[in-house]
């Protein structure tokens, strides 16, 4: 499939989309074109969205996307949800809550499955980003369910992270990964009409102090919104342009490109070295009978990989 | 064609008849499909719309209302005015048989009705992608 350059910089929608599944399903055809562009793209401001399902991340995101089209910016939302490890399905449901800005000429939104990607963040991610950013895209939003470690490395690709949290959802905060209370940059009390919604808001503001006591600028903000009503919009949005204007001016929006690109470079090589030497690998009648040689102890596993890399290193 | 068929499933105009199309959305997933769902009372808009930003393979609308005459080929159009006709339409719910050859006319290559079972749609969209 031929992918035109020009329409993707002229942010013809079909074409972005086409562009989206050829990074995302054949990797290999894609390199031609993300390679042209890199050079010729600056990449957007990310915002990373994630917490338990059913937080009310969805909702949030329209919302904020709403009034950011209304000032004027391009956005582009990438919803993420996990891929069933059973089937390799996905159920992608999160267009539910965005059907106010789904037509908006602004807006472009693709759902993605995570496809259980060994070995860290799935690469399509960034590639997803960088084509969405050459098609003008200024800001894009990734919602994704913060469960798991796949998801943790996923909100590191974000500039600005937001934690959404809901009262009910106490026990599973307290058992939030720590990476991401670590990665969150703004918490969100979401469904804050709720009950419990003030103890809960207690709970955070401790775990929050907890969570990260580095000696930076940044204060970690609390916002209490009540999505479905549209209640704490407008504090939620002064906080991001606080800790994108936070991140510009103490340079650390450098550094966290840096470390987003080193990652993806790991990435790319992981996933290249795998493409090249490990999966052919595995597809060899060979690869079963040494599996046999180890169990049965005529070798052990270890002699058994480093003969595989020196075969590598051959380039064989 | 790639090996992870992606399916948007949409409910066009005011019906507030989900479970069917919740059954297949679901049943596709278990299929090893990626199913864009996208709620009730979608415009013909949004679902174009959607298809394209999806890029999706299939489109599957379900419908109880009764408008599938009036809606239906609104959607095609607009499809083939957003040069997103390369898609497989199927649909889906309470159409009754004297509409089905004018739907077909129109291009939505499969109708199913309440009771087919999941094996069925999802052959039919393999035989009709061509992938096994
Ligand atoms: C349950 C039901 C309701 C529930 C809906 C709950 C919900 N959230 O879905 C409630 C009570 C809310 C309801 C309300 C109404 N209903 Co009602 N309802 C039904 C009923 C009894 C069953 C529908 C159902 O859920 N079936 C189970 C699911 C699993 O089956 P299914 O949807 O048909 O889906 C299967 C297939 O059709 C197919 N399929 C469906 N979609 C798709 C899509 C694709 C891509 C594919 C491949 C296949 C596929 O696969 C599915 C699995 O086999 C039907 C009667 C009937 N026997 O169908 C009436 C029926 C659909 N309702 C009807 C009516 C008139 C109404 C009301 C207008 C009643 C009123 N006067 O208020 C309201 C309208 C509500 C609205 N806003 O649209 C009529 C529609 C008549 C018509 N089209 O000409 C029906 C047919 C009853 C009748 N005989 O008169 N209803
Ligand atoms: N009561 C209440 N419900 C909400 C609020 N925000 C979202 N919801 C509902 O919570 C459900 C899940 O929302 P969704 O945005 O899909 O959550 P996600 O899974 O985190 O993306 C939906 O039914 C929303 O309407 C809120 O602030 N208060
Ligand atoms: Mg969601």
């Amino acid at each position: 499939m031929k992918i035109d350059v020009d329409k993707i910089l002229a942010g013809d929608e079909k074409t972005v989309a086409k562009a989206i599944s050829l990074v995302e399903n054949s990797r290999g055809e894609a390199f031609d074109l993300l390679r042209e562009l890199y050079l010729k793209t600056n990449l957007a401001y990310l915002l990373g969205v994630t917490g338990p399902p059913g937080g009310g991340k969805s909702t949030l995101v329209e919302k904020i996307v709403s009034r950011w089209v209304d000032s004027g910016e391009k956005v582009a939302v990438i919803a993420i949800d996990p891929s069933s490890e059973f089937s390799g399905g996905a159920l992608l449901g999160d267009r539910i809550r965005m059907g106010k800005i789904a037509t908006h000429p602004d807006v472009f939104i693709r759902s993605m499955a995570t496809r259980g990607y060994l070995g860290g963040l799935n690469p399509a991610i960034f590639d997803t980003v960088l084509v969405l950013s050459a098609a003008g895209y200024e800001r894009i939003v990734i919602e994704t369910v913060g469960v798991g470690q796949n998801e943790i490395d996923i909100v590191s690709l974000a500039d600005t992270t937001l934690v959404v949290t809901v009262p009910e959802a106490g026990d599973e905060i307290q058992s939030f990964k720590a990476g991401l209370m670590e990665a969150g940059d703004l918490f969100v009390l979401n469904k804050s009409d709720h009950a419990t919604a003030h103890k809960m808001e207690l709970i955070l503001k401790q775990m929050i102090d907890l969570a990260r006591s580095d000696d930076s600028g940044w204060k970690i903000p609390l916002i209490k919104t009540i999505a479905t009503e549209e209640d704490g919009i407008g504090d939620l949005i002064e906080e991001i342009a606080a800790h994108k204007n936070y991140l510009e001016v103490s340079n650390l929006e450098l550094d966290n490109k840096k470390k987003v690109m080193k990652n993806h470079l790991i990435h790319l090589l992981e996933e290249g070295l795998r493409n090249k030497y490990i999966e052919p690998l595995l597809k060899d009648k060979d690869f079963d009978h040494s599996v046999d040689e180890v169990i049965e102890r005529k070798k052990d596993p270890y002699t058994q990989v480093s003969e595989w890399l020196s075969d590598f290193g051959e380039g064989v | 064609m790639s090996e992870n068929i992606k399916v948007l499933i949409a409910k066009p105009g005011l019906d507030g008849h989900d479970r069917g199309a919740k059954v297949i959305a679901r049943g596709l997933k278990e299929a090893g499909m990626e199913v864009v769902y996208t709620g009730l009372r979608q415009t013909t808009e949004q679902i174009v719309r959607a298809a394209v930003q999806e890029d999706v393979d299939v489109i599957g609308l379900s419908i109880l209302s009764g408008a599938h005459s009036h809606l239906f080929p609104e959607i095609m159009k607009k499809l083939k005015d957003n040069g997103k006709d390369d898609v497989l339409v199927i649909a889906g719910g309470i159409i009754p048989d004297d509409d089905h050859a004018e739907l077909k006319d129109l291009g939505i290559k499969g109708i199913f009705k309440p009771g087919t079972p999941i094996n069925e749609i999802v052959e039919f969209i393999h035989q009709e992608l061509d992938v096994a």
